[in-house]
């Protein structure tokens, strides 16, 4: 399976151990990865923002750098979202779509096109708080959310949840927005923050060590409120801890 | 709710937070009013079904509206109610006006309707001499401390109870020091009360209209609309065209749905229905366009006319709840305000489709199915394509564009970034982490970046 790493720009730059994991997992899950060179960006700071004009050829450049692979994966569920979603500013040829179509977020590529459920090398002996950020929750249905009534399903914890040693703990508000929300951080940033500092809050009062996320922009935006704030919590990827991460 | 200033909603939100107490338990209240409504809704087994139900009869209705008002119009007018046709706020105020004169009205009791803030009623009718007294608590409070309601079900939610009393000790003579809510809930009663037997006229909006019958529903739970219409002799009815449904069959749907959404209790205390003026008065209804036609239009927005302001989405809105429903600078806030205010006043109201994160949580409590987060989506894009984006942000967003589309310019920006440079260059949103350090420590600078690591480790693309 030809499989295209897509590496979002704060995470390549801020996160390289999160690329590195999810390209190492990947591999042990028998993917064969690409890191096409050129890539950026999918736009989607730009087409957020209602600049679609402006989107438009950092979009027609996704396309070309991830065009003819079986699968794109990424370790973020907005950036996944937004390819899937809204990737709307060109004109939607057979390989945009084909693009669109074949983009995924990193644990639902796990959950539901590799189906695996087992993690035999991996152990993380702490208590967890789990984040799955808006865009993966509501925009790629990861899980099942409080406003409606349906069986509980939770793509990143049933693969979390065979990690060894883990344990999860249960925060008052677990599918409360946490105010990153892309340029909605620094353009709105007194509400983005107070949310963000009641979020890291509430999973600290719940008894987490760590917060663990699908959504590496939530977290560097949770990271930033609680190092402020002086709490002692942790933060990780999920691809880093479903590899094997132990702390 | 006047000016045609650009409503700055993040400086508005900064000082509602600054309140510190305020903004907890505004937050806490109004999650609590959530919490409720989860609890009811997922009590009924049907719920997802009546929320499609809702949203369809709402649909068929606005793509049928002109039918409908016609038949409401005939079977109203057959009913013995007068009904009155208001293209705008101003027709809308001269009517009532009009009615008050030709009735010696001067004192007008009256229940919460959002329409009458929409047209700005009572700063029309108070330079006219008419006195306006509102009788739902929450929007007198509003009233008698000169500030427009903060939330659609809940108008003053956003002040504690040492707020209220100081208000009715300033305007109602109650002892400012006793913050005790039955005293105060009381005495605004006691208050209210010689209002109700000395006007001549009553207010009260609609929830529902129904064509079938030319019968009008309200859903109150102070008693204080069935007052303010059954005791004056004049009763004024103002009601938005997009209050019409079908049938009384269909009240059911809608009626299960309100007050769960709204506030999480089963049903409201009263629903009352209006269908003919009680012998020797009479009963007008205004039915009010104020631009719902030309938003009927609107492809992408239209949709939004199906909402039955029960505030869910307000109430369920991490930005709302943080925020207060003033900082919104207009009649309608939270969710459902962002994407109704722009059609509205593009330009007055072009930050607050920005002040969302997308999350989604409104579209999935909204009873009829408005896709709520993706219309804001879609606003911004009107917004921006209108040129409403303010230069810096829109000069932001160009370079941005040039730089994400050259992989060479970009990875000389993510390097910089990742060597730890204090300033990101412009490109990622005018000098954001000017707003980002204010309250968030920055991530740490790696020592290299991924493609650097994946380049030096794995040797290029395979």
């Amino acid at each position: 399976m030809k499989v295209a790493l897509f590496v979002p720009c704060y995470v390549d730059a801020f996160y390289p151990e999160v690329g590195i994991a999810t390209l190492e997992l990947l591999e042990r899950l028998g993917c064969e990865v690409h890191y096409p060179l050129d890539q950026t960006c999918c736009g989607q700071p730009l087409a957020n923002s209602g600049c679609h004009a402006d989107a438009r050829a950092t979009e027609a450049l996704f396309v070309r750098n991830f065009a003819g692979f079986d699968h794109i994966v990424t370790p973020s569920g907005s950036c996944a979202h937004h390819v899937r979603e809204h990737l709307t500013a060109i004109e939607q040829r057979p390989e945009v779509s084909a693009v669109r179509m074949r983009t995924f977020e990193l644990a639902e590529f796990i959950h539901d096109v590799l189906q695996v459920r087992e993690f035999p090398w991996a152990e993380f002996p702490h208590r967890v708080g789990l984040h799955v950020g808006c865009s993966t929750l509501r925009g790629l249905n990861a899980a099942s959310t409080s406003e409606i009534a349906e069986p509980p399903f939770n793509k990143p914890r049933a693969l979390l949840a065979a990690v060894r040693g883990i344990e999860f703990v249960q925060p008052k508000r677990p599918d409360e927005c946490c105010g990153f929300g892309g340029t909605f951080s620094v353009f709105e940033e007194p509400v983005s923050a107070r949310m963000g500092q009641d979020k890291v809050g509430d999973h600290a009062q719940a008894g987490a060590q760590y917060i663990v996320s699908p959504d590496m922009s939530c977290v560097m935006h949770q990271q930033g409120c609680a190092r402020r704030m002086g709490l002692p919590l942790k933060f990780i990827h999920l691809a880093q801890v479903l590899n094997g991460a132990r702390a | 709710m006047s000016g045609r200033q650009r409503v700055d909603h993040a400086a508005a939100s900064a000082a509602f937070i600054a309140a510190g107490d305020h903004l907890e338990f505004h937050d806490r209240r109004l999650w609590e009013l959530r919490s409720k409504r989860d609890g009811e809704a997922h009590g009924i087994p049907e719920w997802e079904t009546l929320r499609t139900l809702a949203s369809a009869i709402k649909e068929h209705t606005l793509t049928h509206l002109a039918d409908y008002l016609e038949q409401f119009e005939r079977n109203a007018t057959a009913n013995g109610m007068v009904v009155h046709w208001a293209r705008d706020a101003a027709e809308h105020n001269r009517i009532v006006h009009e009615l008050l004169a030709s009735h010696g009205a001067t004192t007008l009791v009256k229940s919460k309707s959002m329409l009458t803030d929409e047209c700005d009623m009572r700063a029309y009718l108070e330079p006219r001499g008419i006195e306006i007294i509102e009788t739902d608590l929450g929007e007198r409070i509003q009233q008698l401390d000169g500030e427009p309601p903060s939330h659609i079900v809940v108008p003053a939610v956003h002040k504690l109870r040492r707020d209220v009393a100081g208000v009715f000790g300033r305007t109602i003579g109650t002892d400012p020091s006793n913050h005790d809510v039955p005293y105060l809930a009381e005495s605004q009663r006691i208050d209210t009360r010689p209002y109700y037997l000395k006007a001549r006229a009553g207010m009260t909006g609609a929830n529902f209209a129904i064509a079938e019958t030319g019968s009008f529903v309200v859903c109150t739970n102070e008693g204080n609309a069935d007052l303010s219409a059954n005791l004056p002799p004049l009763h004024i009815a103002s009601i938005g065209i997009e209050k019409l449904i079908p049938k009384v069959e269909h009240l059911g749907v809608f009626v299960r749905m309100l007050s769960r959404s709204a506030l999480g209790s089963p049903i409201t205390q009263m629903t009352s229905h209006f269908r003919a003026p009680r012998p020797g008065t009479e009963m007008h209804v205004v039915l009010v366009d104020n631009g719902r036609s030309e938003r009927l239009g609107m492809a992408d927005f239209w949709t939004s006319l199906k909402c039955i302001r029960c505030g869910a989405c307000m109430n369920t809105c991490p930005v709302y709840r943080r925020s207060g429903g003033l900082s919104y600078g207009s009649t309608y806030s939270g969710p459902i305000g962002i994407i109704i205010d722009p059609s509205m006043d593009l330009k007055k109201y072009s930050a607050l489709p920005y002040a969302s994160t997308l999350n989604g949580s409104c579209t999935r409590v909204c009873p009829v199915r408005i896709d709520i987060h993706q219309q804001i989506y879609k606003w911004r894009e009107v917004i921006a394509e209108r040129h409403q984006l303010p230069l810096a942000k829109k000069e932001a967003m160009r370079l941005a564009g040039q730089v994400l589309a050259r992989p060479r310019l970009y990875r000389a920006a993510v390097e910089a970034a990742a060597a730890g440079i204090d300033k990101l260059p412009r490109f990622m949103v005018y000098n954001p982490f000017n707003a980002w350090g204010r309250q968030r420590e920055l991530p740490a600078a790696p020592a290299q970046t991924f493609r650097q690591w994946y380049l030096q480790q794995r040797g290029g693309s395979k």
